[in-house]
């Protein structure tokens, strides 16, 4: 398995790095590499994350053009009412984004006890927003509007559903931080990576909202 | 002097399984053995149904045994013409040369010991072969594979079944096909993206990085940017054909005598989002093969990249105008006139980064010491595709001439040559230079001979009359031409370029018969046949599970230090360091 090679690798090159590497051995090998320390650099995860935010964006972005070409184009657009519930799930991510930050803090500060405790408030507040925004639709659903009942409609539940699912994700991310053993990547590491989608998650969801709210 | 690849020895610690260790395997290097055989799978069955197309082009009467009913239908062609494109653009053109190639060489060049996620590798590849399964499956459902060409344009791709054979699961599972792909694209393009950011040697700096390793890195950016975008243009596509909604499908719309239930759609903002990751897609397919060619060039020159921070600032120069100028695709949709002029000015200026690499790839090349191994021939062959196929397109740049080139075969032949032979041939020549590396045996430089010349001399033969029938009015995507007089009149060319077809699709036997006796029989290759100066050299021919062995290199130089002057060898490897030189030189001195 080659997470267990790059920590073997460490054991082989970080330990005795300085001594046989270097540019003073001169002989083209050795330590100091970027795998000492037993792991994948653990900043490759953040970058990793990033990059992968920006495909995330990008799909957001290319559905948001689709939707003002498609509302510009045609003069089928019926706009209907948003469902109130929205703004209510809309202050919960906002504040799972805050009692995330906040355990972050107190994780830094190695209050570990405290870092599950607001985690865990941040998974809770995750998954409300989801119930939510399930109740959201089905809102809208027995009120008539469905999937394929307008162009207006049918970008919402993309959007919608699009964000739910990511924000899926991003709770599952949450659960396994505080259940799982470590792994390659270090705890610390694996809660800024969390940390960072969730974040970008929530403001993600403003975004849609305040578009979704725009195109009415 | 001592040989570079010194002080590697094989410590590998590989998974003992079987499975482990060649099917669900996390090892960089055999998920990018995995990519490359499914490309040349995806390949084969590709050429099997272009044969298919020419052999009905010339006798469109013929009975064909494997067809039901015996004659080929008009649809049955335009099912060929779908899954021929779609079969070589998504799983041979990016699968090859980025993921299969670059998943094997990427880590190794830059001094890795594997991608930097390697379980996402794996997954990559096993989502890229479901999703290949699930394009095979679309010949096995009822209505047969999609007749919508591989750009899948709605109406047509919206409605099910109603709008002809294919349209109904045929094409439901090519759009599932493709949202898997682009999902293990993307998945890839993240590894990549990060692997080269963060897992480089000490010593690697971008500025140090070989031009295969640019040339992945733009591309997986490209990726990135243009299947996301892909991705969601085809969950709105599966939604219009099985959800009823209307993104792409307009009102009014009477398909077989019913009228469609749908309302206000637009079939072009598909095609806005179709291209701008179709356009992207192209350089997808030709940067890693404008990476591999130029290290080969001045491999095979002993000579440096003529100018090297050029030849990588173009890459990155192609890449992003590669993003402003999807409209050329689409000149004859009606656009605004204002807006089919930006788009030509933005594609002509794509001619500038190209026209400076083809001079750069000649500068390499130029008072060079050449030798011309097979991986060299493949190697030029790509530049004399490139110019070929490229300057067609200048023509075709412009909103006048495309009006009248668009529906035709010039379209065709250009396309063919610039992105499909010459990628292709990026594809020979990194298999040809690398297959020592990859299986530790050299292959036959006889055979390799044989079928470049073949190839070469082939693929002009099929594909510069295509410009001639273009310009003549060849109209593209019809199935017989026998029905009226001025198409019949060139079916002598048609002849010509079917008989062309068949003699360069049978010289690809001889490149198979090499790839496979050679994995079997070929001669034990050393660890650096081609006295090259990257890292993939320094270490044994097949490299061990951790790449180096346990001893990770740390790089001095720049990667295509040849013919120095005052050096001892004409091939300075990266990690050699200056102590090293002073004292091989000293000790030369004192031998």
């Amino acid at each position: 398995m080659p997470d267990s090679r790059l920590t073997q690798l460490a054991e082989l090159n970080g330990a005795g790095g300085a001594g046989n590497g270097g540019a003073s051995s001169g002989n083209g090998h050795g330590g100091n590499g970027p795998f000492d320390g037993g792991l994948i650099p653990q900043r490759t995860y953040v970058t990793g994350m990033m990059v992968a935010l920006g495909a995330i964006a990008m799909f957001f972005v290319a559905l948001a053009s689709a939707s003002i070409v498609r509302k510009g184009l045609a003069a089928d657009w019926q706009p209907f009412e948003l469902p109130r519930i929205l703004w209510l799930n809309t202050l919960l991510l906002v504040a799972s984004s805050v009692t995330l930050a906040h355990a972050r803090r107190r994780f830094l500060a190695q209050q570990f006890e405290e870092f599950r405790h607001w985690w865990r408030v941040t998974a809770i507040l995750g998954v409300f927003f989801l119930v939510g925004q399930v109740i959201a639709w089905w809102r809208l659903a027995s009120s008539g509007v469905f999937l394929s009942t307008s162009p207006d409609s049918s970008f919402f539940y993309v959007f919608t559903v699009a964000h739910g699912l990511h924000l899926l994700g991003g709770t599952a991310g949450l659960l396994a931080v505080v259940r799982s053993s470590p792994g390659p990547m270090l705890r610390k590491t694996a809660t800024e990576v969390v940390a960072l989608y969730w974040h970008c998650m929530t403001a993600l969801w403003l975004g849609v909202f305040l578009f979704l709210v725009a195109t009415k | 002097m001592s040989s570079p690849a010194r002080d590697v020895h094989a410590t590998s610690e590989a998974p003992n399984s079987f499975v482990r260790r060649y099917i669900f395997s996390s090892d960089h290097k055999v998920v990018g053995l995995q990519y490359f055989f499914l490309a040349l799978t995806a390949v084969t069955i590709g050429i099997l149904l272009s044969l298919l197309m020419r052999f009905h082009l010339v006798w469109p009467a013929a009975h064909l045994p494997f067809v039901a009913g015996g004659i080929m239908e008009p649809e049955q062609y335009l099912a060929l013409v779908t899954m021929h494109g779609t079969l070589m653009v998504f799983f041979v053109l990016t699968v090859a040369p980025q993921s299969a190639f670059g998943n094997y060489f990427l880590p190794i060049q830059i001094g890795a010991p594997d991608m930097a996620f390697p379980k996402l590798n794996m997954l990559s590849f096993w989502l890229t072969f479901t999703a290949f399964l699930c394009m095979i499956a679309a010949f096995c459902v009822r209505g047969g594979a999609p007749i919508s060409g591989w750009t899948a344009y709605p109406p047509l791709t919206g409605l099910g079944e109603i709008t002809g054979p294919g349209e109904g699961p045929g094409q439901t599972l090519w759009i599932v096909s493709i949202l898997i792909f682009c999902f293990a694209s993307l998945l890839g393009s993240v590894n990549f993206i990060a692997t080269v950011i963060d897992m480089r040697a000490p010593g690697m700096t971008m500025m140090r990085m070989p031009l295969t390793v640019w040339a992945w890195l733009v591309t997986a950016i490209l990726t990135l940017l243009a299947f996301s975008v892909l991705l969601a243009g085809g969950i709105l596509l599966l939604l219009d054909r099985s959800a009823g909604t209307s993104f792409f499908l307009p009102a009014g719309l009477v398909v077989n005598g019913e009228l469609q239930s749908r309302s206000g759609g637009s079939p072009l903002l598909w095609q806005h989002l179709f291209w701008f990751f179709g356009h992207p897609e192209v350089y997808i397919a030709i940067l890693p093969g404008m990476g591999a060619i130029s290290h080969i060039l001045a491999n095979f020159s002993r000579k440096p990249v003529f100018g090297y921070r050029v030849m990588a600032a173009t890459l990155c120069a192609i890449g992003f105008l590669g993003f402003l100028i999807w409209g050329h695709h689409m000149f004859v949709s009606g656009m605004n006139p204002y807006s089919g002029l930006a788009f030509s000015l933005l594609t002509l200026s794509i001619g500038v980064p190209s026209a400076v690499k083809t001079f750069n790839w000649l500068g390499t090349l130029w008072g060079g010491k050449i030798q011309f191994h097979s991986p060299m021939l493949f190697a030029i062959g790509f530049v004399s595709f490139f110019v070929t196929g490229g300057l067609s397109g200048i023509f075709l740049a412009q909103p006048a001439l495309d009006a009248t080139l668009h529906a035709t075969y010039y379209v065709v032949g250009h396309f063919h040559l610039v992105m499909g032979v010459a990628s292709i041939f990026g594809i020979f020549a990194a298999t040809y230079y690398w297959f020592p590396k990859m299986f530790g045996r050299m292959m036959n430089e006889t055979l390799a001979k044989l079928h470049f010349w073949l190839t070469f001399a082939g693929a002009y033969c099929i594909f510069m009359p295509m410009h001639f029938v273009g310009i003549a009015g060849g109209i593209r995507r019809y199935a017989d031409w026998t029905g009226a007089n001025y198409l019949a009149a060139l079916q002598p060319l048609h002849r010509f370029m079917t008989v062309a077809a068949f003699i360069t699709a049978a010289a690809q036997i001889i490149f198979f018969c090499n790839l496979f006796r050679s994995l079997a029989k070929g001669a034990r290759a050393p660890a650096n046949p081609w006295n090259a100066t990257t890292l993939e050299w320094i270490t044994t021919s097949p490299p061990p599970f951790d790449n180096f062995g346990g001893r990770y290199p740390r790089v001095y130089r720049g990667p295509y230090e040849y013919s120095v002057p005052g050096a001892s060898q004409d091939f300075l490897p990266q990690n050699l360091s200056a102590e090293e030189i002073a004292r091989d030189k000293d000790s030369q001195d004192a031998g």
